[in-house]
């Protein structure tokens, strides 16, 4: 039991669930009904789940499903993806031009989303072609798709906000008649588990880190790190797919613009929270999914204080420092030498108080 | 006798058999296609791109983000990264405008006040990235959000300045004597250039000088270039580190009040993206992301490529605005794989080696 509390915290974990402890103790603080979920009926007639918790799982999905394969980018390229949005765009404009030349029923669906994971682990691909084989920076690679891909998803949409309803879309963006919770926080756990089992029982997960954290051993050790830094990246895609799906299912339109706007810094940031280091090695992907739930919190809170919408992200930033700064190591050895002077002192006195 | 005097004169064909530097290299190459683009443009489409004023325009226009690209450039020679100066520009210009119109500043006072905001920046970069390691991306991103998050918090409507003083400073303009162009009555009007684009020669010259002949832009390029072995020369890597965020930040203070003598509104939404404009400048004008390598004359050259292409398109007949930001994600492609190809050629000697091994089954192995 103690060694297992030792291994605790040990782990990356600590930290990002240690943020959160505080975010939640924080609020409960300052109002006690922050986390009461209600059980509301919606315009649809549905019985749903409602509340500031509801909101922050739900909101964050997005966030959450591109976190998991930006983890793995993070961890075996040493360098993050900015193109994720764009990307996203991109994929939300094929979903959309897919059911909108088609009569939406479930298998048009399926088949739209399956063309827009192609589209966009295509376009990872080449990301991951120029990160692999032509050994560029990712934050430079990537940078290409950044400022050309919003344009691709406006050329797609022939510059216009298309929009789409049905109820099946509905359905997915927001809930299944007779189930209470939130269609996209279903998603993120199936997705979060599908994956957690392909790294459990292959040895992506493994690879991923060795390849991170010396890619010519891994190359010694037979792993071509060009082919696993390659899956990284297309599973970054299927992870873009899904998340520019859930956006466009929920609002119910594509805007190539404002889609998933500024998102791909979230999700850096949920990476670095996780205790994910950005130059690459160990990931922890439960970690980066706290991490986005953290951001999500965070902006709640400071919604539910008032705070306007576009002041935010100053607010934001000073929570982040913190969490960074108490999470470097530098940090930490400062404040065990603090500790130790401190100990010290608290032992010189307890000793003189003795003598008295 | 011929070898004695060499080595007296210093003059040797050892000096000419000396290969390129890197830096020069990549830097020789986005001259050259600048200069390439520019004439081939003239031909074709002539019009304009004769005007010597649409030139200067490049400058007048973009001076901001070239005195924010050279802050990068130190940077990134430096092996980091620092994406926060659009932010800064933004807040400094909203910061500069407030004071001006709400508080009764004066034009020096709002100066001060634009290179404050820059240092505070700089400074709280430079400590957290240098002393306390925290990776760069995730801290210049935290500033770049603290920024745009203040610029709303100091006024959260566009203002405008209507500042006696400082509206004369906007509307002074410098004649180029002897350049200009016919207007359309057939009078010869002289080309203009604004006080910001001086400012932006003036610190691209400051910086080149800087990295070029002082100790300090040295060691920038040995911190950048491998940081254990500049530790073990004696170098200060942290302070140099903490320099080089300091002055990044501090030319972006400059560059938002450029900015701001050239629009003269505070706006939440200015300067978006200039950040990553910035380092697109940089990664065209031949400065590598992974330190090291690099030259401000680059990034003058990059920032003018990175225009003139959008200017071609316009030209061209593409109007539609997405085709700009396709074709700047071409060039960009392109400078990236050019320059990752002839690093490679020139580390390893051989192309094969960057290809992967099912590529390259037909070659062997050398060793």
């Amino acid at each position: 039991m103690g060694n297992g509390l030792k291994k605790f915290a040990g782990s990356q974990l600590v930290i990002p669930l240690f943020a959160l402890f505080l975010l939640i103790v924080f609020n409960l603080i300052r109002d006690v009904e922050f986390f009461s979920l209600t059980i509301a009926t919606n315009n649809q007639g549905n019985t749903v789940l409602s509340g500031n918790l509801i909101s922050i799982l739900n909101g964050a999905s997005a966030v959450a499903i591109l976190s998991i394969g930006m983890t793995l980018v993070t961890s075996s390229c040493k360098g993050q993806d900015i193109s994720v949005a764009a990307g996203a765009a991109i994929a939300g404009s094929v979903f959309v031009s897919v059911l909108r030349a088609n009569e939406i029923t479930i298998p048009v669906i399926i088949l739209a989303f399956l063309l827009c994971c192609a589209v966009s682990i295509l376009f990872s691909t080449f990301n991951g072609v120029l990160v692999a084989v032509f050994k560029i920076q990712p934050m430079i690679a990537t940078l290409i798709l950044f400022s050309a891909g919003r344009s691709i998803a406006y050329w797609i949409n022939g510059g216009a906000t298309p929009t789409i309803s049905s109820p099946l879309l509905v359905s997915i963006g927001g809930f299944i008649p007779g189930i209470p919770i939130p269609t996209p926080i279903i998603i993120m756990v199936i997705f979060l588990i599908l994956i957690s089992l392909v790294l459990r029982f292959t040895n992506l997960g493994l690879y991923t880190q060795v390849v991170g954290i010396n890619e010519g051993t891994a190359h010694l050790n037979g792993i071509n790190p060009v082919w696993i830094k390659l899956t990284a990246f297309m599973i970054l895609g299927v992870c873009v797919a899904t998340a520019g799906c859930i956006t466009v299912c929920r609002i119910g339109l594509i805007n190539h613009e404002t889609l998933l706007l500024d998102v791909e810094m979230d999700v850096i940031l949920a990476v670095a929270i996780g205790g994910t280091a950005l130059s690459g090695g160990k990931f922890s992907l439960f970690g980066s999914v706290i991490g986005a739930y953290i951001i999500q919190a965070l902006t709640v809170t400071l919604y539910a204080m008032k705070v306007p919408s576009s002041a935010v992200k100053a607010y934001k930033a000073l929570v982040i420092i913190i969490i960074v700064l108490i999470s470097s190591p530098v940090v930490k050895e400062h404040a065990i030498n603090l500790r130790n002077k401190l100990f010290k002192k608290q032992v010189k006195t307890e000793i003189s108080m003795k003598a008295s | 006798m011929k070898n004695e005097k060499d080595l007296l004169t210093g003059v040797s064909e050892r000096k000419r058999r000396e290969p390129i530097s890197n830096t020069n290299l990549l830097m020789t190459i986005t001259v050259c296609t600048f200069i390439s683009m520019y004439v081939l443009a003239m031909l074709i489409w002539g019009g304009g791109f004769l005007n010597p004023q649409q030139f200067l325009d490049l400058f007048n226009n973009n001076a901001f983000l070239l005195i924010i690209a050279c802050g990068l450039t130190m940077v990134m020679i430096s092996g980091g990264i620092d994406i926060s100066g659009g932010g800064i520009t933004a807040l400094v210009t909203m910061a500069c405008v407030v004071y001006l119109e709400d508080h009764g500043g004066t034009v020096i006072g709002s100066l001060f006040l634009a290179l404050g905001i820059g240092i505070a920046f700089g400074l709280v970069h430079g400590i957290l990235i240098s002393y306390l390691e925290i990776q760069p991306f995730i801290v210049t991103l935290a500033g770049m959000f603290f920024a745009r998050g203040m610029v709303t918090i100091v006024s959260i409507a566009p203002r405008t300045a209507a500042h006696k003083a400082f509206a004369s400073l906007k509307q002074l303009r410098i004649k180029i004597p002897g350049i200009g162009y016919y207007g359309k009555t057939g009078n010869f009007i002289p080309a203009q250039i604004e006080l910001g684009v001086i400012v932006a020669i003036t610190v691209v010259l400051a910086v080149a000088v800087t990295l070029k002949w002082t100790r300090f832009g040295r060691n920038l390029y040995a911190v950048g270039g491998h940081s254990p072995s500049a530790l073990m020369l004696g170098i200060n890597v942290k302070r140099t580190k903490f320099f080089a965020y300091l002055l990044a930040g501090l030319l972006s203070g400059i560059g938002g009040y450029v900015y701001l003598l050239h629009t003269g509104a505070g706006d939440a939404a200015n300067a978006t993206q200039a950040e990553m404009q910035a380092i697109a400048s940089n990664i065209i004008g031949g400065t590598l992301l992974t330190g090291g390598v690099g030259n401000v004359i680059g990034t003058l050259f990059g920032m003018l490529s990175l225009k003139t292409i959008t200017n071609i398109v316009i030209a061209s007949g593409l109007t539609k605005p997405y085709f700009q930001s396709i074709t700047t994600g071409l060039m960009l492609c392109f400078f990236i794989l050019l320059q990752s190809i002839i690093l490679a050629i020139r580390e390893k000697g051989d192309f094969k080696l960057l290809l992967p091994e099912w590529m390259r089954s037909g070659i062997k192995n050398k060793k």
